[in-house]
């Protein structure tokens, strides 16, 4: 997030685009929905009747996967209304001119009929962002989980820079980030072409840095994505694994290829709190200690460094991960392995890892974490990105065009299933949550939304499974009936083992980001035939 | 009985909680009230995020395949023989058909400790986590 999570209150306009906030960010909900009731104006784009949609000024309900064609329409509209913050596109930004150029050959009527959202409901939600001195964008993954994931949010770069609400309190580019650490991750470079703190691994100084401190080489070559790994297959490269708490097993998309690439390695470890369905497949399965059984940092979505605290000693025989992997790499012969603290090892983070440069525990022990970058043991945090010049220095407009999804409906299979997290109560492959009593009793099982027209037409009952088909792979699931999703498009989650959804989904993914495409998959929806 | 001030292990908000501890067994989870994100407010994951700490599927010792099915080891065979194993893998077909993944649900400093192991130790960039999906 460019912002902080509490600034969204005091936008003027909050624009959430493929954000289910209310369910799977609760508590940034509640920002965005304080703003509201302070007189904020809330546009949601969501091809889902979200919560949130349901509280919105305007809902632009778009076909799932023309998120760029429908940005595109506002930011033309915005031109056409003359809108545009001129003085910022003129200190801060470059090459407009090509962007304005292609948005005034755009034909608006072609762009109503691509996205199925009336001209004018554009032009609405148009004005009400550009009309504001101070708008927020919110978007999740159902913006980034497409072929052209990274166009999309090149479209919501262009939309932000084109009306100056970037570099303020009030207004900015918010990704949110779905797992509690999921920035943390990212920020350590646990992610193939970059060393910790976005440092790349082609850059001399930091390679340097980092080999004299570590007393070793560093690969230069960037290595493989998480999906080039676990989609390898029978052939692949990959031949040993170290899985660290994740479940591809679940969790990534055309499952079948998965499991086929984790059934040939020569090697799977896997270390996690509970026998995920990837542990069952492993040679060697470590217990881990759960959040509660260990100390460290996690960074959230506002790039709040906090502390989490030891609360009981491991159960069982667990260990912390930390432990594993110096135990591991003491055995590896890996130098600089024999940390004996959390805050040890945080010195060393913050000594090559200048976004971290003043991130200490003695620090960090006092108020509520620090937010990156926080550069020296003196800087007091960051809480909005970019205010007087962006990292590369002037932001870069860059033409984004409307291309379709991988698959799109035919007559073989004619809906569109979306796919993410379906439920308030559940999280993900559900490995914690489905061992949460209560948790479970409030939502059971998986559902697959469907729309009341094509229920009717389908005639089914009330719950009745259905079966639903993709050219990888089928499954059986309840329905619920209902108007969050439009006719032709079906929703579920992926909580649930008994119902394998990512058997169905397209692993098809962004070329440059390597995110899978879940948001668009084209399937059939059969009736469960009584033998 | 004590309060430990952690965060709660879900999603990116990163919510100050509150456990609430009695002989080594976490009872209750409840928010801070001047934390700047949970501000006196928890989701019902927050809620009930103590609940998943004492299940009884909690995996509670290293676990080896032999003959087929999944062993309880000692922590010294288990970790042995994953050593080995890796060291086997990069000697035979190169530290590059290696591949690790790291956990978006763990600490920073355990994801700095693995792609520190991934790349320093086993001497590959084949590291990646889940924030794509």
């Amino acid at each position: 997030m460019t912002n902080s999570i509490g600034e969204l209150q005091g936008a003027d306009v909050l624009l959430v685009t493929g954000s289910n906030t209310t369910e799977t960010h609760p508590q940034i909900a509640r920002n965005i929905l304080e703003g509201v009731d302070r007189g904020a104006k809330l546009i949601v784009i969501d091809p889902r009747k979200t919560e949130l949609a349901r509280q919105a000024h305007v809902h632009l309900a778009l076909r799932p996967g023309t998120d760029i064609a429908l940005v595109n329409g506002i930011m033309r509209s915005i031109i056409d209304e003359n809108l545009a913050d001129d003085l910022f596109i003129s200190m801060r930004t470059e090459q407009y001119e090509k962007l304005r150029d292609y948005l005034f050959r755009l034909n608006l009527d072609e762009i109503a009929a691509i996205t199925g959202i009336g001209l004018s409901t554009i032009r609405k939600a148009a004005k009400i962002y550009a009309r504001s001195s101070n708008a927020v964008i919110c978007y999740c993954l159902g913006v980034t989980q497409h072929t052209c994931g990274t166009d999309n949010v090149q479209a919501v770069a262009n939309l932000a820079m084109l009306t100056g609400n970037i570099e303020k309190a009030y207004g900015g580019v918010d990704p949110l980030r779905g797992q509690n650490n999921v920035q943390g991750a990212c920020d350590m470079a646990a992610l193939p072409a970059v060393l910790p703190g976005y440092q790349g691994l082609d850059n001399i100084d930091a390679r340097r840095r980092f080999q004299q401190v570590w007393n070793c080489d560093i690969p230069q070559t960037p290595g493989l994505s998480l999906t080039e790994m676990t989609h390898s297959g029978a052939e692949g490269d990959i031949r040993a694994m170290y899985i660290m708490g994740e479940n591809p097993v679940l969790s990534d998309p055309h499952l079948k290829r998965v499991e086929t690439t984790l059934k040939q390695l020569d090697f799977l470890a896997v270390s996690d709190i509970f026998l995920t369905e990837t542990a069952a497949l492993a040679h060697v399965v470590f217990p881990a200690a759960s959040f509660a059984e260990k100390g460290g940092t996690i960074t959230n979505s506002e790039r709040r460094v906090q502390l989490c605290r030891k609360a009981i000693p491991p159960i069982g025989k667990c260990r912390a991960d930390g432990h594993i992997i110096m135990e591991l790499g003491r055995r590896l012969n890996c130098p600089g392995m024999d940390f004996t603290s959390n805050a040890e090892i945080m010195e060393e983070i913050s000594l090559l890892t200048p976004i971290y440069g003043g991130m200490h525990y003695d620090r960090l022990e006092e108020n509520w974490g620090l937010q990156w970058p926080c550069w020296n043991r003196d800087h007091p945090g960051t809480k909005f990105l970019h205010k007087h010049n962006f990292t590369r220095g002037k932001g870069q407009f860059t033409i984004t065009r409307h291309r379709e999804p991988a698959e799109t409906v035919e007559t073989k299979y004619p809906f569109t299933l979306v796919t993410g997290r379906g439920s308030y109560h559940h999280y993900h492959t559900a490995t914690m949550t489905r061992n949460s009593r209560r948790l479970v009793r409030e939502y059971p099982e998986a559902l697959l939304e469907i729309n009341e027209k094509d229920s009717r037409a389908l005639q089914l009952q009330p719950g009745e499974p259905v079966e639903v088909h993709s050219r990888r792979g089928s499954v059986r699931v309840k329905t619920v009936v209902t108007d969050r999703v439009q006719p032709g498009t079906v929703f579920t989650s992926f909580h649930f083992w008994e119902v394998p959804i990512n058997q169905l989904t397209v692993d098809a993914m962004d070329s440059r980001s390597k995110c899978p495409e879940f948001k668009v998959c084209s399937v059939n929806i059969k009736k469960v035939s009584h033998a | 009985m004590r309060d430990v001030m952690t965060i709660c292990n879900y999603c990116g908000c990163g919510c100050g909680v509150y456990l609430k501890v009695h002989n080594n067994t976490v009872i209750g989870s409840y928010p801070s009230r001047h934390h700047p994100i949970s501000r006196g407010n928890l989701c019902s994951k927050g809620w009930h995020l103590h609940e998943f700490v004492h299940s009884s599927n909690r995996l509670t010792q290293p676990l080896l395949r032999k003959s087929g099915s999944l062993t309880p080891v000692s922590w010294e065979e288990a970790l042995d023989y994953t050593a080995k194993a890796l060291l086997t893998a990069k000697e035979q077909t190169g530290a590059d058909s290696i591949g690790i993944l790291s956990s978006a649900k763990c600490t920073n400093e355990e994801n700095y400790l693995l792609q520190k192991l991934a790349r320093a130790g086993l001497g590959t960039n084949n590291i990646d986590h889940c924030a794509r999906l």
